[in-house]
């Protein structure tokens, strides 16, 4: 007797897929994962040094208000008399800006391509290169900019300051917060904390996307990546803190 | 070992795909992972069931072609091992196992777990070559190359073309399996005179197949077979730069 075994499709014809057609992207370097991969090394630098000059500003406070009113009227007047008051610091602030829209733009466009190129998510998927700060920079990015734009309102422009537009930037720094917003104090520390985590993963990641990183330096990238953003977080938080618990008055 | 296994079903490209749970029995723990999966298609055949379609070649662990990704991890968990070189011992007893295929949009399901990754040889195409001579084999000697040089190169050299990277990599980036090609030449003298022109050439072929890009999350290095070190990703950026800004 012949048994007969319905195999289903297993000895059905298998169409070959489509060959995937060449997808439609922008060329030219900006166009490229590598290119975006550089803007966002690049901008990310600029923002790094910008934060090492704030953090070591900031820590003025502790010489009193006067040392830390004067080191801000200080950056309104450098290069005066030969240009006009402020032309230093609306300069930064260009920069500043351009930076972080370029940088954002090159990871929203990064972020869109990696999803594109995994339509189908894993069911089971481990990670095994432990890198929890490597995990979150999209998340992180996202925090730091809602932040930012909090921190502009409370500190640059006094909106949301108890002391307003019109007082010394001390007076606002002091008062912004006073231990009871101890809450500001609160989410100050948390987006400091995640710019520390973005910085940990960002600072040796921007070595590798510019072509510096090789194996004899992967070490002493990490280390210094993650020394550097330990240092930013302590000296971005040692003011705040100081105010809260009223060791500063 | 009487195992579990919850493995992704996909009939062709134009399927949704599932998984589907089988119970295997009797495995030996000397299997080989493809050898497990042999055991579990001969019984689905006699069963008039469909097997399970996977990719496999030399089974040695050379040729690149079998890869899963086993319980999240391509290749599985064992370091430095491809799925034909895995073993069933490195598993518990009554253990659960999910088997899916690479997933990534340049590298479109045939079935079950086969999937088309001739987007790398696109990119292989693009200028994974050099453009000299042949003739019959040169002289030992006859290029001197730097020792060093000559072991980067050759570790480099060493990918397989599994496309485990691409798997694991959460943004779908064919980065460390392109940087190893383009690495293996551009360390030796004989890659020189094309270098900065391959490396434009590869990673802009790497992009136009619809790969992510890299954000240096080491995840890939972790899981290939050969080990392929990230720092192969750090030349293939300078070179990339290099190129454009000439
Ligand atoms: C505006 C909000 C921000 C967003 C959305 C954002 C997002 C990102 C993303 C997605 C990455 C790539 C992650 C990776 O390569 O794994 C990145 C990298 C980086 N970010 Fe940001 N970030 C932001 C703000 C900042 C700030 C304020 C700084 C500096 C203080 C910074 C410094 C860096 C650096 C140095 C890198 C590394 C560049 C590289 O990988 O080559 N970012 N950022
Ligand atoms: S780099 Fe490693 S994981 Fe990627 S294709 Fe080559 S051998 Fe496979
Ligand atoms: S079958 Fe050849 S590497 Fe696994």
């Amino acid at each position: 007797m012949t048994a007969t075994i319905e195999r289903g499709s297993a000895t059905a014809p298998v169409n070959s897929p489509k060959k995937a057609p060449a997808r439609k992207r922008p060329g030219g370097f900006l166009g490229s994962s590598n290119g975006k991969k550089v803007v966002m090394a690049v901008t990310g630098a600029v923002m790094v040094l910008f934060l090492v000059a704030h953090m070591l500003g900031n820590l003025k406070i502790f010489f009193g208000r006067d040392s830390f009113n004067e080191y801000a009227h200080a950056l309104r007047t450098l290069l005066e008399p030969i240009a006009p008051y402020r032309t230093l610091l609306t300069i930064l602030e260009i920069v500043l800006v351009v930076s972080v829209v370029m940088h954002m733009w090159a990871a929203i466009s990064l972020s869109r391509r990696a999803s594109h190129a995994r339509p189908v998510k894993y069911v089971a998927k481990k990670s095994q290169a432990n890198g929890y700060a490597t995990h979150i920079m999209r998340f992180g990015g996202a925090t730091i900019l809602l932040f930012v734009i909090w921190h502009l309102l409370d500190l640059t422009f006094g909106v949301v300051n108890p002391e307003g537009f019109n007082s010394t930037p001390a007076d606002r720094m002091v008062s912004g917060f006073d231990a009871s917003r101890w809450w500001v104090t609160l989410i100050y520390a948390v987006a400091v904390v995640m710019v520390g985590l973005h910085l940990r993963h960002g600072i040796w990641s921007a070595f590798q996307t510019l072509g510096w990183a090789n194996r004899n330096r992967y070490r002493a990238l990490r280390v210094t990546a993650a020394a550097v953003s330990v240092v930013l977080v302590v000296g971005f938080l040692a003011p705040p803190l100081a105010i809260t618990f009223g060791v500063i008055k | 070992m009487n195992l579990t296994l919850k493995v992704w079903r996909q009939s062709g490209p134009s399927d949704a795909g599932r998984m589907v749970t089988y119970r295997v029995e009797d495995v030996s723990p000397d299997m080989s992972f493809l050898e497990m999966l042999d055991v579990l298609n001969e019984r689905l055949i006699l069963e008039g069931d469909d097997p399970i379609a996977f990719d496999h070649d030399c089974r040695e662990g050379i040729c690149g072609m079998c890869g899963m990704v086993i319980n999240g991890v391509a290749h599985g968990e064992q370091r430095a091992t491809t799925t034909c070189q895995l073993h069933m011992r490195h598993f518990e007893d009554d253990a659960t196992i999910t088997i899916e295929p690479w997933r990534a949009a340049p590298f479109p399901v045939v079935k079950d777990l086969v999937v088309d990754r001739s987007a790398f040889d696109r990119i292989i195409q693009a200028g994974g070559f050099v453009s000299v001579p042949a003739g019959s084999a040169p002289d030992a000697h006859s290029i001197p190359v730097r020792k060093e040089d000559a072991d980067a190169a050759f570790d480099a050299a060493t990918c397989i073309g599994c496309g485990a990277c691409v798997a694991a990599c959460p943004n779908g980036s064919a980065s460390l399996f392109t940087a190893a090609k383009i690495t293996h030449l551009s360390l030796v003298p004989q890659g020189q005179p094309e270098r900065l022109s391959r490396a434009k050439a590869m990673v802009d072929q790497m992009d136009a197949e619809g790969f992510g890009g890299c954000t240096n999350t080491g995840e890939c290095t972790a899981v290939c077979p050969k080990g392929i070190p990230l720092d192969a990703i750090a030349q293939m950026n300078s070179d990339y730069l290099k190129a454009n800004s000439k």
